[in-house]
């Protein structure tokens, strides 16, 4: 039976609720105003919410002054190709310990998920010691080699939890029914976890997309991405808030679209295994 | 052809031995049952002659050929498993025509097999839907549509009716023995439910921990049961197992005698007990009666209605033919 809920208590809990995401939704609001502001408008006490003369100079400055193309193109690759090599990677490795695990696949799982909780600062030094040593610094191919591996341990999870799902039965039955291991692969475990492996592919997307710590440390110029080119508007030339704000709206415009359209996916990424 | 013919074969799951060696042969055309208590290496066992599992010692030959090392696709046996395991993706034609797809068969001949069995499995309505829009015993028709049309030597059953209700499980049961007289062709079904052994085999194996207990027609079992774990196992409602001075009378450690071989009389029976719950079917009574010299309640079926009510007094004498006699071994005497 559904619970009775009186209009008033209704009432009380939506304004609530909508008062909560907008308060969540906020910061991204006033960057959006921010960035279609003059810079003397950006920062007035009292701040000026919507009555202000729009301009899409600051977006005009942003384009000229740096290179927001090999940015985008920089995260393209960097997210994509990560997280692309990490599924490559986790596949077969979340296959093996979903379908014959062995004594220690929970260690393993658990190790895996543990080297998660170490901070990451703690590894910079070795790992730009090794990058300047094969002379990968400020390049892609270091950045996405770096990502999976941040990245890997929760794809593994992801994917194995996914594939712990699909009953053991059924591929026991294509066997049975004359499959070679590819086709078991190709006709019946890829098409029956692929809604698990497009969920786990946006959610890493957008983890790689919005990484932050090793993309700015580790890149100068080449392979620097859009967390790099915000970066870039904050610090040397004092802070030009309205600027900022349109480099952080180029930068998180293309993650937000995606996500917008991925909603569905994504929700079932994120809640993975709470309901069957 | 479909003989199957298993020599020593041994299963250890690390160091535990869940099937000692064991030899067994299955005729061409015969209907197998293996039944037993749940863990008692029955499914494991059809798991070994599938191929889904590898043996750790022993021989297993198809029609002669020697099998033990051929992967489960290779073996030409079909399988319906318990959860039905149907390809929750495709539509049901698609998941029937997946073996003959794996076969690379020519198109025209998949449709007509699958044509076939869609026939005669009742499914030709329902080719284009997905498994998830069918009942169970649609689901049910569907994985064995998907057996039959591969044309096997051998269809294995892992428990396929305990997903379904009981009226759709008799009916199932009545078709797939059906299936079985049209189609001669060896099946081994594997099931916790002796009276699914007992209504469909032509042979049955009782397991118990891995251990063969006895091999026959379901006859033999019922009037010759080689053990008290058989003469317990077989036979709805149970044995009746006594013991004490009872059995020393008989020159035997336990005595058995079947619910239905124990006649009500009207005075100085054998055994003199309270009537206790009585169950009625209708067309049969079971009584369970209490005696002094016994544990548990006696089981003692009377035909019809039998005017007795809880707490009266009953006399009992069991038919002297009938009485199964065993040593302190639990075994047989002849």
């Amino acid at each position: 039976m559904a619970r009775a809920i009186s209009p008033r208590k209704k009432l009380m809990w939506t304004a609530l609720a909508w008062g909560f995401g907008l308060l969540i939704f906020f910061p991204i609001l006033w960057t959006f105003l921010t960035s279609f502001k003059a810079e003397s408008t950006a920062i007035s006490d009292p701040p000026v919410w919507f009555f202000f003369d729009w301009t899409v100079q600051n977006y005009h400055d942003v384009l000229e002054r740096s290179n927001y193309p090999l940015a985008l193109m920089n995260s393209i690759i960097i997210a994509v190709g990560s997280t692309l090599l990490g599924i490559v990677i986790a596949v077969p490795a979340a296959w093996a310990m979903a379908f014959v695990p062995g004594d220690r696949t929970k260690d393993v799982l658990l190790w895996m998920l543990s080297t998660k909780m170490l901070p990451a600062v703690g590894v910079l030094y070795p790992l730009v010691l090794i990058a300047k040593y094969f002379g990968v610094m400020d390049s892609r191919l270091l950045l996405v080699v770096v990502l999976m591996l941040i990245n890997l341990p929760i794809i593994v999870w992801m994917l194995y939890t996914y594939f712990r799902e699909i009953p053991g039965e059924i591929l026991e039955a294509s066997r049975m029914d004359g499959a070679s291991l590819k086709n078991e692969i190709l006709y019946v475990l890829t098409p029956m976890a692929l809604p698990g492996i497009a969920s786990t592919i946006l959610l890493n997307v957008i983890l790689a997309w919005n990484e932050a710590f090793w993309t700015i440390l580790l890149t100068t110029v080449d392979a620097a991405p859009l967390t790099k080119f915000i970066a870039s508007f904050s610090a040397p030339e004092g802070l030009f808030y309205a600027k900022l704000s349109a480099a952080s709206i180029m930068a998180i415009a293309p993650i937000l679209i995606m996500g917008w359209f991925s909603q569905k996916q994504l929700v079932r990424g994120l809640t993975f295994g709470a309901v069957k | 052809m479909g003989r199957i013919t298993l020599e020593k074969v041994q299963k250890k799951f690390g160091e535990v031995e869940v099937i000692p060696p064991l030899d067994l042969t299955i005729e061409d055309g015969e209907f197998v049952v293996f039944v037993g208590p749940s863990g008692c290496g029955k499914s494991t066992l059809l798991r070994l002659i599938a191929g889904l599992e590898d043996v750790t010692g022993g021989e297993i030959r198809i029609d002669g050929q020697p099998a033990t090392n051929l992967p489960p696709a290779k073996r030409g046996l079909a399988m319906v498993f318990q959860s039905y395991a149907l390809y929750p993706h495709m539509s049901v034609r698609k998941n029937i025509a997946f073996p003959l797809k794996m076969a690379n068969m020519p198109v025209e001949e998949q449709n007509r097999r699958i044509e076939t069995a869609a026939k005669a499995l009742n499914l030709t309505d329902y080719l284009d839907r997905r498994p998830g829009q069918l009942s169970g015993g649609q689901r049910q028709r569907v994985a064995i549509g998907r057996a039959i049309v591969r044309e096997p030597s051998a269809f294995l059953f892992d428990e396929p009716l305990s997903n379904l209700d009981a009226a759709l499980r008799v009916g199932m049961r009545l078709e797939i023995s059906e299936l079985h007289k049209k189609l001669e062709t060896t099946m081994i079904y594997v099931t916790h439910d002796q009276v699914e052994a007992m209504t469909m085999a032509d042979k049955i194996v009782v397991l118990r921990a891995g251990h063969i207990e006895q091999v026959g027609t379901p006859l033999e079992l019922y009037h010759t049961p080689r053990n008290l774990f058989v003469a317990g196992f077989i036979g709805s409602p149970k044995m009746n197992i006594i013991g004490g001075e009872t059995a020393a009378r008989h020159d035997a450690m336990h005595i058995g005698i079947r619910p239905e071989h124990m006649d009500i009389v009207e005075s100085g029976g054998s055994f003199v007990g309270k009537v206790g719950v009585a169950e009625h079917l209708g067309s049969d009574t079971f009584f369970h009666v209490h005696l002094a010299e016994m544990d548990e309640p006696m089981t003692v079926r009377a035909t019809g209605e039998v005017g007795l009510r809880y707490g009266d007094t009953i006399h009992l004498t069991p038919q002297a033919d009938k009485i199964h006699r065993f040593d302190k071994k639990g075994l047989r005497i002849a």
